[in-house]
């Protein structure tokens, strides 16, 4: 079943200079699909597409097709979308003023969605066991999110996400501020994470693609050049360019 | 050999040299604070008692008795200490939603026009005189209601704080991280929800330290309340008769040559307020430090 579909995507952040440009895909449900690419080609600003986050900016525009579930995004209420369709940043960046537990329940308190009681407890659990935060949070749930170490960080901001129960699970180099044993922490979750969602994440590590997807995208000055399964692209890539990435050519 | 030590010690003493002619210039600024201090408490302290806060100011008649029987004079400061809560208060509740309000629209809409345009005369009503502000104020409010009143000084200090309310929301808001806000668009909050629940709460220690800031910055303002506020003998609390201040009252005992002895005492409850209120505004300010 095809979770989202791209059709023609096109995005500019000046008008008549594409930074993704003519970019076409399927995403199948519970799979993980790598974006890699040399920094600059496009990667974040084609995930940024999917959850309308540019809409933000005036100048950037979209267009083509972009279906979740057979919809088009771009015509739905960009609010529905993102609670759809969840992302998590670079850099982890968990409200301030609000608590470990308060954190994780951020996304119904911002859509005025109230809960009861037992309902707050078993998400704030269930999303927090799912990026195994929970045993090293549960005694220092009142604490500020921003005491947490950079990884444990970026987990909250990834339970915060998954407590929306979204359909699509949208990642920008999630890892490329953490130290090796968060980022190995964060990978091994993802893997158990797919059982559950559907993941899109960028990255600029081939290496992690390579350990945590299962198809993978090349893209390169804006154009999707290559999408296969991360097997198939790894060991015998049909594009030059991709060769000459995976072989570290340029990058 | 022998030379470049010589060299290194004239560079060593002319380093302490220039260090030490740096605090003693540095020391020699903070002389006129000390010194307005001391004279205040040396004049005033024999009238900061116990009735000072507690009892209205004095007739002229009263303080010339107890002046010829060379004891304290009576009364003190009570109505022009309420007269400013009230004026200040009031001030407050005008300025601060507007304040705030605009502060968020130029953070936000950094690039527009309008924006600009709400910057350039942000700085103007910054710079006009405080006794053109008084004129204004008399013009809108004193005129209209046929009277002056608490209500016409309210306005005027509130004028006078709009533009620092506005230029420390915006410098608060600017300096939080756009990531902030792009997380709680992406969890599918409204913009006004991003706003209200995320954007301001992180932003609270600098507009509470703006705010503080700029309510000690209008306490001391005398020449605007004199067209609107007036003064009065007694204690008021009714927004719309004529109502004292300290900065007034100070000024009325300079006026009568029997109270002039209370402007010591006076201006030093004002100062030392104003002093207390940029305090605590820097305790917030390191505690709610944007991070
Ligand atoms: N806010 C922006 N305004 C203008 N150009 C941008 C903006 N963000 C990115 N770009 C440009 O779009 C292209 C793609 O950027 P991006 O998607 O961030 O690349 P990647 O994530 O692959 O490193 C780059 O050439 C970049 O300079
Ligand atoms: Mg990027």
């Amino acid at each position: 079943m095809r979770l989202l579909e791209l059709n023609r995507v096109c995005v500019s952040y000046t008008p008549g200079k594409n930074a993704v440009n003519n970019v076409s895909a399927a995403i199948g449900e519970n799979t993980i699909t790598a974006i890699m690419g040399p920094s600059g080609c496009g990667k974040s600003t084609l995930l940024r597409a999917i959850n309308r986050m540019h809409e933000l900016y005036p100048n950037v525009e979209t267009t083509g097709e972009i279906l979740l579930k057979g919809k088009n995004v771009l015509r739905m209420n960009p609010m529905e979308v993102r609670r759809r369709a969840g992302m998590v940043f670079q850099r982890p960046n968990p409200f301030p003023t609000m608590s470990i537990y308060e954190n994780v329940l951020a996304g119904y308190k911002l859509n005025g969605i109230r809960l009861g009681k037992n309902e707050r407890e078993e998400i704030v659990e269930t999303s927090l066991r799912n990026v195994a935060l929970w045993d090293e949070v549960k005694d220092t749930m009142n604490k500020k999110g921003s005491f947490l170490s950079g990884g444990q960080q970026q987990r909250l901001c990834i339970a915060r996400a998954l407590a929306l129960k979204p359909e699509l699970l949208l990642m920008d180099e999630p890892t490329s501020a953490l130290d090796p044993i968060s980022t190995n922490r964060i990978e091994e979750l993802l893997l158990e994470l797919k059982e559950q969602f559907t993941i899109v994440i960028v990255t600029h590590n081939m290496a992690q693609a390579a350990r945590i997807s299962d198809y993978s995208m090349f893209m390169y000055l804006g154009d999707l050049v290559e999408y296969d399964t991360t097997k198939q692209m790894f060991t015998k890539p049909g594009d030059k360019r991709t060769e000459e990435y995976l072989s570290g050519v340029f990058g | 050999m022998g030379y470049g030590v010589s060299k290194l010690r004239f560079r060593n003493w002319k380093n302490k040299a220039f260090y030490i002619f740096v605090c003693v210039m540095s020391g020699i600024t903070m002389f006129p604070l000390f010194f307005i201090i001391w004279e205040l408490i040396k004049k005033g302290y024999k009238q900061f008692n116990y009735s000072f806060f507690t009892e209205v100011a004095p007739t002229s008649m009263d303080a010339m008795l107890a002046k010829m029987s060379d004891s304290v004079i009576p009364g003190g400061v009570l109505n022009g200490i309420t007269g400013s809560l009230l004026i200040l208060g009031m001030a407050i509740v005008f300025a601060i939603p507007v304040g705030i309000l605009a502060g968020i629209y130029l953070s936000e809409k950094k690039e527009s026009r309008f924006a600009g345009i709400i910057r350039f005369l942000t700085d103007l009503v910054q710079g006009i005189p405080s006794i053109v502000v008084g004129i204004i104020a008399y013009a809108w409010v004193v005129k209209p209601m046929h009277g002056y009143s608490a209500l016409a000084g309210s306005v005027a200090l509130a004028i006078m704080m709009l533009p620092l309310v506005i230029r420390s929301t915006e410098e608060t808001l600017n300096m939080l991280p756009v990531s902030l806000k792009e997380a709680g668009l992406a969890l599918g909050a409204s913009y006004t929800n991003v706003i209200l629940k995320i954007l301001l709460p992180s932003a609270f220690g600098g507009l509470f330290t703006g705010i503080l800031l700029a309510v000690s910055r209008i306490m001391g303002e005398t020449a605007p309340l004199m067209l609107t506020a007036l003064g009065a003998a007694a204690v008021n609390w009714d927004w719309s008769k004529p109502t004292s201040s300290l900065p007034l009252l100070i000024w009325e005992f300079y006026n009568d040559p029997n109270l002039i002895d209370l402007i010591w005492s006076s201006s030093l409850l004002l100062l030392l307020l104003i002093l207390t209120l940029n305090l605590i505004a820097k305790q917030v300010a390191n505690k709610w430090k944007i991070q």
